[in-house]
């Protein structure tokens, strides 16, 4: 906190860090942002001439599976560099203050830093009651929440809950569980949705923000478009089995055990943004389809509440009946075709009985 | 040719005169192809739309060998965008065609005969009334039919496009034109889902639409399957209205 206008390079540096490390980590995590050729230069010079910018981390209704991803961040180097440049002021699940020193610290970083920290958001405010079903510091979180967005530079929402609502938001959702964007109108907001996200994709956003001082490019539903920009599907290692025609019918199939593609056992690769599939979870071990279970699509607006994990076919709940697309259409067409032969009968009836008089 | 003017009326074994009833030209050849564009692409669209939902049993053999899931999807994107070619060179036509062409693109619901003409065929096909009206065009019922079909399709291909926008990536121009229809549905499961739904509704349709037909040609007073191979509208009686 006392080194308000120090940059990460000198505080690397301080740390003992070689220059020749810092170059490394900017080349690095330029080409895990995906970022152009000219970007590592760039990324050097920021970190060398910006100050460190704080970040606070708050939780409102999660399970903390967010932070459990983040701190495995795999790259060691990525790993050490980023949590001694992101300045971490306030995290009440890591930090070791806490009560009114704790408090005290975000009080600090809104006066000191206006309109220049990062909030980060993990977990979401619960609106019923009056916010009474999540209280952190003894008053709801979605008034801390609503503080802190006030004088922050930008907010980022973590994992399914900030972006989306996640489980605490399934039906019928008796908490009023709200995602981030829909209690922070005025506030850029950067989706980091994934349950939980991706510990690379994480650090990768972080980085982003603290080093070039802007949000990065978003799309349509506000998730950074250099980690949500492609389906699961179409960078899934399976995909050829899927283009064949080669699926898993059954768990234990001899399709399960070659690896054929899990389409027809739910997997949710096909309607998933997220990039499990080429950045893949604990330093690119695996990722839940290559071991052998579909994809629950837990990047995606209310995943919760789509049906089975199992099925193809989406569970379509009409008047409590448990249907898919299929059995709703068949059954609305099985119906209007005998509505269409009963109204022929009668025609044919009518026409038999009553011979008609030549119209013409 | 001067040898069948000289000939008055038509003859055949039997030896009777045929009547000469009115015939109009209605349906240009235009609106012809693409109805029946329609009704093969859509055939092709509902077929393998069903086997992209629940593909065919697994194959045996290297991924090598097969493109079978390829080539149903091929056939699927390939039929939908024909449809969509179409549909726009049917909106052109609804410009530069003869009048019944324009009949789909709007609803004349400022002309009150038009609105009672609903009713009326209403009850014609509750069997309340004896006989029906006679009609150049689409009956008020069918053109309100038409209309919300033409609306129905709108969403399809809309919904169509994002979902085929997915495989191009989000920079692709097909995602920045359909792209809002994730705006709409945020899952793109839900999008599948009620395309998939749409599939179903367009069956409804089918069987509604091909028994009016049918049941028209027999019972309606003016032509209407032959009308869509030839364009011409034959009235069979000379009755006013």
């Amino acid at each position: 906190m006392s080194a308000d206008l120090e940059t990460f390079y000198e505080v690397i540096r301080r740390q003992g860090i070689t220059r020749r490390s810092f170059t490394k980590f900017c080349s690095l995590t330029a080409a895990s942002l995906g970022l152009g050729a000219g970007a590592a230069t760039e990324m050097a010079q920021a970190l060398e001439t910006k100050p460190r910018v704080p970040v606070i981390w708050m939780h409102g209704l999660e399970c903390t599976c967010c932070s459990e991803s983040f701190i495995r961040s795999a790259h060691p180097l990525v790993k050490d560099v980023i949590l001694s440049m992101i300045s971490l002021d306030y995290d009440d699940t890591i930090m070791a203050a806490a009560g009114h020193q704790a408090e005290a610290i975000l009080q600090e970083t809104r006066e000191k830093y206006k309109g220049k920290y990062i909030l980060a958001v993990e977990g979401n405010p619960p609106l019923n009651e009056g916010g009474m079903f999540c209280i952190d510091g003894g008053r709801p979180f979605v008034e801390k929440l609503k503080e802190m967005a006030e004088d922050a530079f930008a907010v980022i929402a973590w994992g399914a809950c900030a972006s989306w609502g996640c489980v605490q938001a399934a039906k019928p959702n008796p908490t009023q569980a709200t995602p981030i964007d829909k209690v922070i109108k005025n506030k850029p907001i950067i989706k980091v949705p994934g349950c939980p996200p991706i510990a690379e994709v994480m650090t990768g956003v972080v980085t982003y923000v603290t080093t070039f001082g802007k949000l990065p490019e978003l799309d349509r539903q506000g998730r950074p478009k250099m980690f949500y920009s492609q389906r699961i599907h179409d960078k899934c290692y399976r995909r050829p089995h899927f283009d064949a025609g080669q699926f898993v019918e059954e768990w234990d199939d001899e399709g399960a055990k070659k690896g054929h593609c899990l389409y027809k056992m739910g997997c949710k690769g096909p309607t998933t943004y997220n990039a499990c599939s080429t950045v893949r979870w604990n330093g690119g071990v695996s990722f839940p389809i290559q071991s052998g279970h579909g994809c629950i699509g837990c990047s995606e607006e209310g995943f919760w509440d789509k049906g089975s994990f199992y099925d193809r076919l989406t569970g379509i709940n009409v008047f409590g009946i448990e249907a898919n697309a299929d059995k709703v259409g068949a059954t609305v067409a099985g119906v209007v075709a005998a509505g269409v032969a009963a109204h022929a009968a009668v025609t044919a009836v009518k026409r038999i009985v009553k011979k008609p008089e030549n119209v013409g | 040719m001067t040898q069948i003017a000289q000939v008055q009326g038509v003859l055949d074994a039997s030896g009777e005169r045929a009547r000469s009833l009115q015939t109009i030209y209605v349906y240009e050849a235009p609106v012809r192809l693409w109805h029946w564009v329609n009704a093969l692409a859509i055939t092709a669209l509902c077929v393998t739309g069903y086997f992209i939902g629940s593909p065919l049993p697994s194959l045996p053999g290297e991924a090598s060998q097969h493109f079978l899931m390829g080539y149903i999807r091929f056939t699927h994107f390939a039929a939908g965008q024909t449809l969509i070619v179409f549909f726009l060179l049917r909106l052109y036509w609804a410009f530069v065609g003869n009048k019944f062409s324009r009949q789909l693109s709007y609803l004349p619901v400022w002309n009150k005969t038009w609105l009672w003409g609903i009713f009326y065929e209403f009850k014609w096909y509750m069997f309340l009334v004896k006989d029906p009206k006679k009609y150049i065009g689409h009956n008020p019922l069918a053109h309100v039919a038409m209309f919300s079909f033409m609306l129905f399709l709108l969403f399809m291909m809309a919904s169509g496009m994002a979902l085929y926008s997915e495989g191009l990536g989000i920079d692709s121009w097909q995602h920045r034109l359909f792209g809002f229809m994730f705006t709409l549905f945020p899952n793109s499961q839900d999008l599948h889902t009620w395309h998939h739904l749409g599939m179903w509704a367009i069956v409804v349709f089918v069987i509604v639409h091909v028994y009016a037909a049918v049941r028209e040609d027999i019972l309606s007073r003016q032509s209407m399957i032959s009308s869509m191979v030839s364009g011409e509208r034959l009235f069979r009686d000379d009755l006013p209205d």
